[in-house]
């Protein structure tokens, strides 16, 4: 094992060199300007300065959904590490490879620079504040070790079930030297990654599977994260399974496959929520069976003999009671159960299962209604469709925008849908569309938002414009917090309280105060030829299109209630 | 829910270095686990510390408290100890009162009953020492309530499995 002498903060970059990390989108302060200044020295790492650390992270994110690849991110100390928390968060919930490295005060030295735990100028305890929503966290104490605390923050944070992991560097650690080693052996005696699929569980699997009638397959985002698609469709077409996706699993299955149901859950495809009550077995893979995808867990998939694959054993029983429990890999446990099923099955071109799939799929989907010529998010959302090319990365925020990209854009292609599942923040797309664009910069990147949303991460236009990364967001501008007005005007008589944001800012001068460009759209024709400048553009475009305040998401499974029970036209 | 409730002893194997506790302790809060008591000490081998966590609730819960566990990377090995198949031990630091003559002496007739030992005599009070499972202490501190207890220190339940079946790191 040979060594080298040199400082914490060299070791650091040199680890993360080392681990293919070419971006780090972050924001420097006073306990990171060792490592700061020596980013100066390694001209192959890309920094990238974010103007919120909050979206230094959402882009670390986005970074990592688009391409598969951990992002990083760098803030300093106190509020730095602190602005940082969402993101995590964000990150956390939805499985996503996240590393963040923060400044940290001094630890030892001198006692006069002794200073962690005295409550020291920008001091949080983001070790203790981020325990809860990382994978892994870990303070180094000494320069030495910061090559194997980078190589096990990766190691965590891409395998198994995914997450952020957060290293914590004091400013002391940074500039001490030391002897370091990038060979030294990453032992984690307490973790560890599940195997392939146990054969008896696989048998008993295809077993179910073989004399399912009426088989579907539910896909969440484990499929993309084990780029497990392939295997998805070959699966589905062998047993000609229908395949419903959660939220999270958007874009797993390419929604125009005959066999595409679409989402499940509370605003999900109708089709999808009403066929999984008629199933009588339910291959479930990578999905952790969150609330807003079940409803009601009572009369979830109620007839259905239940299979479920994750590679995380504690989803498993977490939230409902399964038939064959399957911990492992997607791609190995898929590939294992085709490799049987195809010994005992035919394929098949029809069934009556199929049928009865379609026959339901032509009266939930009635014909359209005769256009107004208003600007309606279904209309937009399917004219957007036709108008990016498949390999267009979409981003969302959060709320009503993102409840109608979900039922309305089509996802054809794993890691081209990236949204906030499981934490819902607000804020999220458009950062996390700046680091889906630095991850892919061959392809358009747009972000479907809302004025909600948008105005929460908008200063990050700033980065977009002066970093040259350029992207496209949709503001679709209703004048209200929409989700939760929809909530009010449902569920509390319209009482509208603290909901209304008012037709500002102005979009077109706010993207052209960054040095963007802005356009407003009053009808179907101006958006189209907006979205078509937007892609021809090489600067960040913002295209405001102004919606009614008052359009609910529909259809809707209001909270408490089955999947059978929902509201309102598709 | 109510009569589905269980109590039992999860032995844990953890690293042992900072924030460890922390983390462990963290996710019974997060995840709504409740700890009735944790112990913690070194072990025979190195680096590794042994947390020792009594915890009830129903088989769905307790499921999830081992898996939730399991996923800590801090912590190297889970047991889960039913408790007809384990010795526990929980010891008792005791003070009550003992004014007068008569008293000191109903008071050691008890403790020698129960196996105790007195280790600390002053005019006015007794401290009893007492080892045994959580029950005996129970039935020990009931018995000392009429004297007046001052003040009580217990170190919650540690537990080892009977027999050749443990919980140890293999090399």
């Amino acid at each position: 094992m040979s060594a080298t002498k040199m400082t914490g903060a060299k070791a650091l970059l040199e680890a993360l060199e080392r681990q293919g990390v070419k971006h780090i989108f972050g924001i420097l302060g006073g306990a990171i300007l060792p490592v700061y200044d020596e980013l100066c020295r390694h001209p192959k790492l890309r920094h990238i300065l974010s103007r919120h650390e909050q979206c230094a992270a959402h882009a670390a994110d986005g970074y990592a959904r688009a391409s598969g690849r951990p992002g990083v991110c760098f803030a300093t100390s106190g509020p730095g590490a602190t602005n940082l928390v969402t993101g995590i968060a964000n990150a956390h919930m939805d499985s996503s490879p996240v590393i963040a490295i923060t400044g940290q005060v001094p630890t030892n030295g001198s006692n006069s620079s002794y200073m962690i735990g005295r409550d020291a100028f920008q001091e949080a305890d983001i070790i203790g504040i981020t325990t809860p929503i990382t994978k892994y966290n870990h303070q180094v104490r000494s320069a030495a070790e910061i090559p194997w605390a980078v190589n096990a923050a990766f190691y965590i944070a891409t395998t198994g079930r995914p997450g952020p992991v957060l290293i914590d560097v004091p400013k002391n650690v940074q500039t001490d030297v030391a002897e370091v080693s990038f060979d030294g052996k990453i032992d984690l005696r307490g973790y560890r990654v599940a195997g392939p699929p146990h054969p008896l569980q696989i048998r008993k699997a295809v077993e179910l599977l073989v004399e399912a009638e009426r088989p579907i397959i539910l896909a969440g985002g484990g499929v993309i994260t084990a780029n497990a698609s392939d295997e998805l469709l070959t699966v589905a077409e062998l047993l000609l399974a229908p395949v419903a996706t959660t939220f999270m699993g958007k874009g797993s299955f390419p929604e125009i496959h005959p066999l595409s149901l679409g989402n499940i859950g509370m605003h999900g495809n109708p089709l999808a929520n009403k066929m999984l009550l008629e199933a009588d077995v339910l291959l479930a893979v990578g999905t952790r069976f969150a609330d807003r995808a079940t409803g009601n867990l009572d009369s979830f998939c109620p007839e259905a003999k239940k299979i479920h694959i994750d590679i995380d054993a504690a989803e498993i029983g977490k939230n409902i009671e399964v038939d064959v429990p399957i911990v492992a890999d997607a791609k190995q446990a898929l590939s294992a159960i085709y490799e049987r099923l195809i010994k005992q099955v035919k394929k098949k071109t029809d069934s009556p299962w199929l049928q009865r799939i379609n026959e339901a799929r032509k009266l939930l989907n009635p014909p359209e209604k005769a256009e107004d010529g208003k600007l309606k998010p279904k209309r937009l959302l399917q004219t957007l469709r036709k108008l990016l090319p498949e390999s267009t990365i979409v981003t969302t925020e959060v709320g009503q925008n993102q409840m109608w990209a979900a039922l309305y854009f089509k996802a054809l292609k794993p890691r081209t849908f990236i949204s906030s599942g499981g934490l819902g923040t607000m804020g999220f797309g458009f950062p996390a569309a700046i680091g889906a664009k630095t991850a892919c910069p061959d392809r358009h990147v747009v972000d479907i938002a809302g004025d909600g949303s948008f105005i929460m991460t908008e200063q990050e236009l700033a980065c977009s414009v002066v970093e040259d990364i350029p992207v496209t967001v949709i503001v679709l501008n209703n004048g209200v917090l929409g989700m939760v007005a929809q909530w009010q005007r449902l569920f509390y008589k319209k009482r509208y309280m603290a909901v209304k944001l008012g037709r500002s800012p102005d979009f077109v001068k706010l993207a052209e105060a960054y040095g963007a460009q802005g356009f407003r759209v009053e009808s179907i024709a101006e958006f189209e030829k907006a979205v078509k400048q937007a892609l021809k553009s090489t600067v960040t475009t913002v295209i405001d299109v102004p919606i009614n305040s008052e359009e609910d998401v529909e259809p809707m499974v209001p909270p408490g209630c089955g999947l059978g029970q929902q509201i309102g036209d598709y | 829910m109510e009569n589905n409730q269980k109590t039992i002893v999860i032995a844990a194997l953890v690293e042992n270095k900072p924030g460890v506790l922390h983390s462990v302790a963290n996710m019974f809060r997060r995840r709504n686990f409740n700890i009735e008591s944790i112990t913690v000490g070194h072990t025979e081998q190195k680096g590794v510390a042994r947390m020792t966590i009594t915890v009830s609730g129903d088989e769905k819960t307790l499921e999830q408290v081992v898996k939730q566990m399991n996923k800590l990377i801090d912590v190297i090995k889970v047991g889960r100890l039913e408790p007809e198949n384990i010795v526990s031990r929980e010891l008792a630091l005791i003070k009550v009162n003992a004014p007068d003559a008569k008293t000191r002496t109903d008071i050691i007739n008890c403790v020698e009953v129960f196996r105790g030992h007195i280790i600390d005599v002053s005019p006015e009070t007794l401290i009893i020492e007492i080892t045994g499972t959580s029950d005996k202490i129970e039935a020990f501190l009931n018995l000392m309530k009429p004297y007046g207890i001052i003040e009580i220190a217990r170190t919650g339940v540690t537990a080892l499995a009977r027999g050749l079946h443990s919980i140890r790191i293999e090399e």
